[in-house]
């Protein structure tokens, strides 16, 4: 008896989900399906705190990534502490105080943890004022410590915080990306649009283009470029100019992917329908064949982003790319090009772990929205 | 193959370089100024003011006085001689400095691919005939990882570590002592030893991609009823997945040579300046940053065409390779 009412209570279940699986719309059914794929949520989730914490990097940060503090150069990061020198537990983490010294063998400056002065860290505490996207002036910061100084990621060579210069770096890195993107998606719908729907002598042609361009090495076409970039211009000018470059070569396999797919619609009734009906060419481009595969596209976008945030950084780490006082993780990075940095200041790295998650993140969630968007998996 | 089709594609690799030969000609002189006004103004702070005939007569030595277009014209036709050009700051002429770091950047391209596809493709088939195990996951993650490293942070990092924990520069190519010594058997061995960084720094991203494209197409071909057939024949397990699916998996690979070269050339360029490696691409990077205009420009010709041929070889192997594909 028992076992029948279970069964039959998953048999209604399972009826339920089935009707819920014809009625649901096309976007319903690959979210079903995104669901199920572990690795991209982990994914989705990093990214939704990488953006957050790049929008309102202002807020995240613990200091004015600018300010220098002359007295505390080159800080390895401080550890965080539960439990103070006495053994006792502390809700509240906190951080001990520096003192300098002088390493008795190289007489270089280190500093050790001062365990007589404790620094509790404190949320939505006030600190550096600063003004949120340029508007709205404020001066509360997620995090700090009401005296003393908290630098969970060490100092640079003038004392600045790496932490809060990392998380302004996310705001310019992760936004590269996404500008980049954009351009690139507007040159390859646009280019692969007229090549996919208009077929021959133009098809022809930039096909070729793109054959060539993808025969090209990027980063040394990319840096000849960027190298050409007069010293003088403004940090926002050469932004852009640096994204329009990334983009020069970031659209073609967008174009290719467009082009593959109006070959293939182009054929179908409903096109014949909308140009009998008297719907111009860009309308049916636009209105009638796009849709159609706009998941296609935003899987290629995901996966086009990762490409763009390494370029940005590459070119930023040679020097040719973004320059102080624009703050990117490759820009971060240029701090540590030579050995004798890096041994002596390992923490220096730490943006790059930065770049290697967001990268990591945006291939789980690709492949997640790739099998996603396919239909017969 | 036809020989039409070979014609065709060598005029096209043809056409390929003449459009990079004015694009990088054109790029390189975007940038205000010329190699010449940096190098008057250190003429300056060293000995003081020079006379504007001075300033002339060395314009006129380097060719700089002419309009662009015939300095190009002048550098294209001096180029089939033989002679690309002169670099104003190692004051020597571009091909021997060149010349000198080619065999390397080939050397280290062909090993680099070697090693990229020597551990791919069994590293694909393992992960491909035991979906879902430990080892299979093992190699997805690394690949994740390797495909989300910059190649220049990996360099940064493993140069740390190296350091750090092993006591040992990963630098340079070779050990000081050997770098002006001429070639014996000493510093071949100790070229060995510097070599395999570099290597492992720029084929890692490749690796990791090929890996997961060998995966996925002997997954395809192993859902083959054939497979099946054969299997239900009695066909030993070995036999079975090397004479076919493999082979068939292996032609997707041997494409991706077209795009796995490019990307091969531009992590070397960037490794080989943060490694500090003697190659073309290191050699581009110095020149673009003191605008040594013919250096630079024929840096870029040098390794547009180094990827150009390696595409072109590809090509070749495919159809070689490949029955089932006809040029015509």
């Amino acid at each position: 008896m028992e076992e029948e009412r279970v069964v039959q209570i998953e048999d209604v279940e399972f009826s339920l989900e089935k009707e819920e699986l014809y009625t649901a719309t096309q976007w319903q059914l690959m979210w079903r399906k995104f669901k199920r794929h572990k690795l991209a949520i982990v994914g989705l989730a990093m990214l939704l705190l990488l953006y957050i914490l790049g929008i309102f990097c202002e807020f995240f940060a613990v200091y004015d990534p600018a300010k220098r503090n002359t007295s505390y150069i080159y800080v390895p990061p401080q550890r965080i502490h539960f439990i103070d020198e006495s053994g006792k537990f502390h809700l509240r983490p906190f951080v001990y105080g520096l003192k300098q010294e002088s390493d008795p063998i190289t007489w270089r400056r280190i500093y050790v943890e001062d365990k007589s002065v404790k620094y509790p860290i404190y949320f939505f505490v006030k600190g550096d004022k600063y003004k949120l996207w340029n508007l709205i002036e404020c001066d509360r910061h997620f995090m700090g410590t009401k005296e003393g100084y908290l630098f969970l990621f060490g100092t640079d060579e003038s004392g600045r915080d790496l932490f809060s210069r990392t998380i302004y770096g996310a705001r310019i890195s992760l936004f590269t990306g996404l500008v980049g993107v954009f351009f690139s998606f507007i040159i390859g719908c646009i280019l692969g649009g007229i090549s996919g729907y208009y077929g021959g002598t133009t098809d022809i042609i930039i096909q070729r283009i793109i054959e060539f361009l993808i025969s090209l090495p990027s980063i040394p076409l990319w840096m000849s470029l960027a190298a050409a970039m007069p010293k003088n211009w403004s940090p926002l000018k050469v932004y852009f100019l640096i994204t329009i470059i990334l983009s020069l070569i970031g659209w073609c396999n967008l174009a290719r992917v467009v082009r593959g797919k109006l070959l293939e619609l182009r054929e179908l009734d409903f096109v014949t329908a909308a140009r009998l009906a008297g719907a111009n060419d860009w309308d049916i481009i636009l209105k009638h064949l796009l849709p159609n595969f706009s998941s296609y596209l935003i899987v290629n976008i995901t996966l086009a982003i990762p490409g763009m945030i390494l370029g940005e950084t590459a070119l930023s780490f040679l020097g040719i790319g973004l320059r102080p006082p624009i703050i990117s993780w490759g820009v971060l990075l240029k701090n540590a090009q030579n050995i004798n940095t890096i041994a002596l200041q390992p923490w220096l790295l730490i943006p790059g772990i930065f770049i290697v998650i967001t990268v990591l993140a945006f291939n789980f969630l690709g492949d997640g929205l790739r099998d996603a968007a396919d239909p017969y998996r | 193959m036809q020989l039409s089709y070979l014609l065709r594609r060598l005029l096209y690799m043809v056409l390929v370089l003449f459009i990079m030969s004015i694009f990088s000609f054109i790029v390189i002189q975007l940038p205000p100024g010329d190699y010449l006004t940096t190098y008057i103004m250190t003429l300056q702070t060293q000995q003081g003011p020079i006379d504007t005939a001075q300033i002339e007569a060395l314009r006129k030595q380097y060719g700089l006085d002419l309009p662009i277009y015939q300095q190009y014209i002048y550098w294209i036709k001096n180029m089939f001689k033989g002679d690309f050009g002169w670099s104003f700051e190692w004051r020597q002429p571009v091909g021997k400095l060149i010349a000198a770091r080619l065999p390397m950047t080939v050397v280290i391209s062909i090993l680099t691919l070697l090693f990229t596809y020597a551990v791919a493709i069994p590293i694909g088939i393992y992960s491909a005939t035991h979906q879902y195990s430990f080892g299979d996951f093992f190699f997805t993650v690394i690949g994740f990882i390797g495909l989300a490293t910059p190649s220049f942070f990996l360099a940064l990092v493993l140069m740390y570590v190296f350091n750090r924990y092993l006591g040992f520069n990963v630098g340079g190519l070779f050990s000081a002592q050997y770098i002006d010594a001429p070639w014996s058997f000493a510093k071949f061995v100790d070229l060995l030893k510097h070599l395999p960084i570099p290597i492992f720094v720029i084929g890692l991203s490749g690796t990791a991609s090929i890996i997961r494209i060998m995966r996925g197409c002997l997954l395809d071909e192993l859902r083959q009823q054939y497979v099946i057939t054969a299997r239900a024949k009695g066909l030993e397990e070995k036999m079975l997945l090397y004479k076919y699916p493999v082979r068939i998996a292996i032609n997707p690979i041997i494409s991706t040579i077209g795009w796995v070269l490019p990307g091969i050339v531009s992590g070397a360029t960037i490794t080989a300046i943060v490694l500090d490696i003697p190659t073309v691409g290191n050699l581009l990077y110095t020149a673009l940053l003191s605008q040594d205009t013919y250096l630079a420009g024929s840096s870029i010709m040098i390794l547009t065409f180094l990827t150009i041929v390696g595409t072109f070889i590809s090509d070749l192997l495919l159809a070689w390779a490949d029955p089932r594909i006809r040029y015509t």
